[in-house]
């Protein structure tokens, strides 16, 4: 059923993981980004996440469709950024202490909706089996990629390409970077955060659903333990930038992948050390990329960081 | 002068009023328990997780069935102070006389610091070590659920074709080391050949890493997975996606894949709770160390799976028969550990009972894997 392939399962594990493990991270930091490139800072997705997560698992059970999941989890999550964007724009509101009162309030709503859909089993959303050229099952288990993963990577890229070459991506720019040159040329700065941050809502439900329907694949009430919060703060390591979102994903994934895989090769001491790993890189990256004229280079400048 | 009224002296002064009738009124209560017990159950993880929580809660649900018995619950309490909080408010607002705070990392500190301040109220902790000197009105009860595990090994070894079978473990503390042990020497009783990989994830519920360490396992080739964390049901789902068998862990986990369940480790806290809140009801004092196993009813085996094939299902019975009758021991010599030190001579033997399978620091040989 399977072939000893010894200390190649440490990459293979990282590949995997870094595919298994990373479409949450990728699906709320674009989300985070888009939000973010329209001068407001969300920090409640965790709580959308996992509210996203639960909604997408009870929808799925209820109606025996995982994609009718993911899109309640979508739905939900824009229903939070929409919340989110209709307080903020009201004088004197903090958009970073908002988000940490949704963020409590999305896990608690969670927890309570989701007490009965603990215990159904769902249906997982299906996986495209890429890994049909090998004989390996290892392999052909690494290289089962979920839809939502290609989904999530092509959204990437085509909101790069938004924020670079269109008239939409242009006026989020304008809107984030300076509120009254947006005001200048007619635009509703309010409208258009309320509208980013909703999308960027909608994006981050859809990572929850991945974890209760794909990976790990049901609902609990550590299904995230985080992830939402690390995401948030991938988008500041990513520069603003979505393609580099996907690949700051990506590297955390696989990064946490590490832990677990050298423990099966054998390299069992110090495991708590290796857990820490996704940490300790981005750490490292943070420390040797960074340069005092460049810290904030990429960042929107309504951001209330900037300020 | 109207600054007066509020003054720190009156502040206290109405307060200690205010904290003296509340002493009256909390005698009340006190005197109600004899007739009429509360008893509080908590909880680290939600209490249907099909895992350690569901296990106690089942318990609780055979409580509340009892006369003039009223229970209280609360999911999700942290190992933290959280857990004092919880325990006084179910005390001091639930009038509750019997606690259940069933989480591993609830014992010490936590229930060693309220237990004393509540000399009428008994705290019962499962898996913590009751020793003399500590307060009388606690104790530490638990079954020897590794009986089970070796049983679920015995099945394991007859089915893996790999010869390597799988553990996912939470911490390295000795419950879940015996565990692991027994689940490999079970195996070994079939085929002495046989290997067993253990990952730890360091944290009692964190499903992504426990999704992750399940992947890593299969990537290794083990085909018969276990584990030890509060719920099972993401390694068992993601094991049995991956076409192995799995044997379960603390409930029943058979309906998330029928086809590949084996067999599985349960608690019986149904059957026991009862009876300890029994001897409260009729005034007696429940033993400070309580332990029970398979013969007690204190842990039970889910019945076999279909994969499990008839020289399997022999062993399993006549192994079971043999525990049951008492005596039988898992750590017995000639054993060492995986670092080569001698852990049992020639004839030497640990009862489950043996005190000293409680404080086990050490991985059997075969076992691939370290503590630290």
């Amino acid at each position: 059923m399977s072939t000893d392939i010894g200390m190649w399962g440490v990459p293979l594990a990282i590949l995997g993981g870094a595919i298994r493990v990373s479409t949450p991270f990728l699906f709320v930091s674009i989300g985070e980004c888009l939000t973010e490139r329209s001068g407001r800072i969300n920090l409640g997705l965790e709580g959308t996440l996992v509210f996203g997560a639960m909604s997408g698992y009870a929808i799925a059970f209820e109606t025996g469709s995982p994609w009718a999941g993911v899109l309640a989890a979508a739905l939900a999550g824009a229903v939070f950024g929409l919340f989110h964007g209709w307080i903020c724009k009201f004088k004197g509101v903090n958009d970073v202490a908002i988000g940490i009162a949704l963020m409590l309030l999305g896990m608690g709503l969670a927890f309570f909706f989701g007490k009965p859909y603990i215990q159904p089993v769902a249906p997982d959303l299906p996986a495209i089996p890429l890994g049909w050229w090998s004989d390996i099952p290892q392999v052909q288990a690494a290289l089962q990629v979920n839809a939502l993963f290609i989904i999530g990577a092509a959204l990437a890229v085509a909101m790069a390409w938004m924020f670079r070459s269109t008239k939409i991506g242009l006026t989020i720019r304008v809107v984030g970077d300076s509120t009254d040159a947006a005001r200048a040329i007619g635009l509703n700065p309010n409208t258009v955060r309320l509208l980013s941050t909703a999308a960027g809502g909608a994006l981050a439900g859809v990572g929850g659903a991945y974890l209760s329907l794909y990976y790990p694949g049901s609902w609990n009430e550590g299904v995230s333990s985080g992830q939402g919060l690390m995401a948030v703060a991938l988008v500041i390591f990513a520069r603003w930038n979505p393609i580099y979102c996907f690949w700051a994903a990506l590297l955390f994934g696989g990064a946490g992948a590490l832990g677990p895989a050298l423990q099966s090769v054998g390299v069992t001491s110090g495991y708590y050390l290796f857990f820490a790993a996704p940490y300790v890189l981005t750490l490292a990256l943070l420390i040797f990329t960074s340069s005092p004229d460049k810290a904030m280079d990429g960042a929107p400048g309504e951001l209330s960081l900037n300020k | 002068m109207t600054r007066s009224t509020f003054s720190r002296r009156h502040f206290l002064a109405t307060t200690a009023a205010m904290g003296g009738v509340a002493a009256t009124g909390s005698l009340i209560p006190t005197r109600a328990r004899a007739a009429n017990l509360t008893v509080g159950f908590i909880y680290v993880g939600p209490k249907d997780d099909f895992g350690y929580n569901q296990a106690h809660a089942e318990g609780a649900a055979a409580v509340k069935e009892m006369e003039g018995v009223t229970v209280v619950e609360e999911e999700n309490v942290p190992e933290t102070n959280d857990v004092q909080n919880t325990m006084e408010s179910m005390i001091n607002f639930d009038g509750a006389g019997l606690l259940f705070p069933t989480s591993f990392g609830y014992f010490d500190p936590h229930v060693l610091e309220v237990a004393p301040k509540y000399p009428e109220v008994r705290f019962e902790h499962a898996a913590g070590l009751w020793t003399e000197g500590m307060p009388t009105n606690v104790g530490s009860y638990f079954g020897y659920i590794g009986m089970g595990q070796y049983l679920n090994g015995i099945v394991a070894g007859h089915m893996t074709q790999s010869k390597k079978i799988g553990f996912v473990a939470a911490k390295p503390i000795p419950q879940v080391l015996l565990n692991i042990n027994s689940f490999l020497l079970g195996a070994r009783a079939v085929d002495p050949e046989i290997t067993c990989q253990v990952i730890f994830t360091g944290e009692w519920s964190l499903a992504v890493k426990e999704a992750e360490a399940t992947n890593a396992l299969c990537d290794q080739g083990c085909d018969v997975i276990t584990c030890h964390v509060d719920g099972p049901k993401v390694v068992m789902e993601t094991a049995a996606g991956r076409g192995s068998y799995i044997c379960g862990y603390h409930a029943n986990q058979s309906p998330l894949a029928p086809e590949m369940y084996l067999t599985g480790a349960e608690w019986n806290w149904a059957g026991v709770y009862p009876q300890m809140v029994q001897t409260m009801l009729d005034g007696g004092t429940i033993d400070n160390f309580i332990r029970g196993g398979l013969a007690d009813g204190f842990i039970k085996m889910s019945p076999l799976g279909p994969a499990v094939t008839d020289a399997a299902r022999a062993q399993f019975e006549e192994t079971k028969a043999e525990i049951e009758k008492g005596g039988f021991s898992v750590i017995k010599g000639p054993l060492k550990d995986n670092k080569g030190n001698v852990i049992a001579a020639e004839g030497e033997e640990f009862l489950e009972t043996d005190i000293a399978l409680e404080s086990m620091d050490y991985l059997v040989e075969g076992v691939i894997g370290s503590t630290n």
